[in-house]
């Protein structure tokens, strides 16, 4: 039986003039369809480097990913990618951020009439059916980054990869944020790799947690179930034992075993 | 009860009234503010040089001479009596045409142009040092070549506004793509944006306020080139009618041409402004 997505041996190094310095090493991790997936670690190990070599935005130089059991080797709408800054087009409303993914994955498959409903579906999934006119410069930053989850979730991917998608929010908006993708993945049930650097939200979000070692040479170094049951509730959840535990495993993890050292 | 809605009928068409007047006020009191500080300076500036002008001995006219020797080329800027013998709407006429086929080759070369070195390094470390030695050479030094190359004075003052214009449209666009976010070219890369796609999706309203950037710079070069140029080249145009007039020792009418000539160029620079603010739209609010 294949995972639905595998990272294989991942590794990746970078050759500048005679240094070569290698940044991942051996990433091995397979991945099950409907799973939510947080990667965590300290700034600098490598977090965002995996998840733009299962974008295909990078490609690794030892090892592969596998998602179907398909080599993959570009990016593509299968694995859409929420970025951290949103990176919404300024000249194009927030309807046309979304329609713009829609027509290029659906522009032969479905109707103009069918997309414009899809593009309105994905909106009012993210509770933005009201800007739907507004330029991104009108709409605060959590606004923005509800749309860039709209724009990836209406190309209906296969894995939907987050690189730090909350971490320019404040504290409450960001709370806000996680309910919603939580609901929406309660929804549509879809494959997630969250790329963070918040132990709660990463607790409070995953099905597994992949901690990851420090770099050069940064690798998965522990990988944490969370067997909490769905749906969660942050209020309830504050003094679960469960959540207590995983909370203090990663928090372990972090800070005892893998302590960042800060360059003097 | 009735007392009370009837003081509310009188009030109500007052009220609008007043707020009609302060409104109105206010409009007139903006339209002043904005208006009679350069009307003022310019009757400052042109009564210095009637004082400074008025002796017997100047050597330049003062303004008001200046309107009685050339009130008839004001009044009859349309007058045509063959050759160059022309009013001065046809000589701006001429120069403008000259501008315009001149600059529309220069964007649409420096667009091109510019996309490239923008977008493949490669033309940029091959071009780019090429360009920055280019485009030190003032404008008139290409005459003579052009004149050689085209043994025709026309397709010579036009090659001339061409490569004045060129170069600031090249080196905008480019800066424009260079400095296009990661981002923007990520998005593409995971939607599998076609070429012309991310051309024109991404890259051009990307690339929209620096090319109008290089735009706006390019058009005052070709105006400032064109006056010089056909100094050289004759035949109708505003150049041309500065040298007749310098040549016939006919100050006002230099300096009825250098105001009609200042003026073209601002309206020139206005409209690439208008148009940049009509084609960026939303980007142009942020």
């Amino acid at each position: 039986m294949h995972a639905y997505l595998s990272l294989e041996n991942v590794g990746m190094e970078f050759i500048r003039g005679n240094t070569k310095s290698v940044v991942l090493k051996d990433v091995g991790l397979k991945i099950d369809r409907g799973e939510f997936i947080s990667i965590i670690g300290h700034s600098g190990c490598g977090k965002s480097t995996v998840l733009n070599i299962v974008a295909g935005l990078l490609r690794c130089t030892t090892g592969g990913v596998l998602l179907e059991n398909r080599e993959v080797d570009s990016p593509g709408p299968d694995r859409a990618v929420v970025f951290q800054n949103h990176s919404l087009l300024p000249w194009l409303t927030v309807y046309d951020n979304v329609r713009l993914g829609v027509d290029k994955v659906f522009g032969k498959t479905k109707s103009k009439a069918e997309r414009h409903e899809w593009t309105l579906r994905n909106l009012s999934l993210v509770h933005m059916d009201h800007a739907i006119a507004k330029y991104p410069e009108e709409i605060s930053g959590g606004m923005k980054q509800r749309v860039g989850i709209a724009r990836a979730l209406a190309m209906e991917p296969k894995v939907l990869l987050m690189d730090e998608p909350f971490g320019a929010l404040d504290a409450l908006t960001r709370a806000h944020l996680q309910d919603s993708l939580m609901e929406i993945q309660t929804t549509l049930g879809n494959t997630v790799i969250m790329i963070t650097h918040d132990v709660d939200e990463a607790v409070l979000l995953s099905d597994r947690i992949v901690m990851m070692t420090n770099g050069p040479a940064a690798t998965i170094g522990q990988v944490l179930d969370v067997p909490l049951k769905r749906p969660r509730r942050r209020l309830e959840l504050a003094e679960d034992p469960t959540y207590v535990h995983c909370r203090g495993e990663v928090l372990r993890f972090l800070y005892e075993r893998h302590r960042h050292v800060e360059a003097a | 009860m009735t007392a009370l809605t009837e003081t509310h009928r009188t009030a109500a068409p007052s009220a609008r009234f007043a707020n009609l007047v302060p409104a109105t006020v206010a409009w007139a009191r903006n339209a002043v503010a904005n208006t009679l500080p350069p009307l003022v300076a310019l009757a400052i500036l042109v009564g210095i040089w009637q004082l400074l002008c008025m002796g017997a001995g100047a050597s330049l006219p003062a303004p008001s001479k200046v309107v009685t020797d050339t009130w008839e080329l004001i009044s009859n800027p349309f007058f045509d009596h063959g050759g160059t013998d022309k009013g001065l709407f046809w000589h701006l006429f001429a120069s403008l045409k000259r501008v315009a086929v001149g600059f529309s080759l220069a964007a649409v070369a420096g667009v091109l142009l510019g996309v490239l070195i923008g977008q493949s390094s490669l033309a940029y470390r091959g071009l780019d040092p090429i360009f920055q030695v280019l485009r030190t050479v003032p404008p008139l030094a290409w005459l003579p070549i052009s004149l050689a190359a085209f043994r025709n004075a026309d397709p010579s003052a036009i090659f001339v506004i061409f490569i004045t214009a060129v170069w600031p449209i090249i080196l905008n666009t480019a800066v424009g793509i260079r400095q296009i976010p990661q981002d923007y070219r990520n998005v593409a890369r995971v939607m599998r944006l076609s070429g012309p796609e991310y051309f024109f999706k991404i890259m051009l309203p990307a690339t929209v306020p620096y090319m109008f950037t290089g735009l706006k710079i390019g058009i005052g070069l070709s105006w400032l080139a064109i006056v010089a140029a056909e100094m050289l080249i004759g035949g109708v145009g505003i150049g041309f009618f500065i040298w007749d007039a310098w040549n016939s020792s006919l100050m006002s009418e230099i300096i009825l041409a250098l105001v009609y000539v200042g003026v073209v160029g601002f309206m020139l620079d206005r409209l690439i402004g208008f148009i940049a603010g009509r084609i960026s739209g939303p980007k142009a609010r942020s």
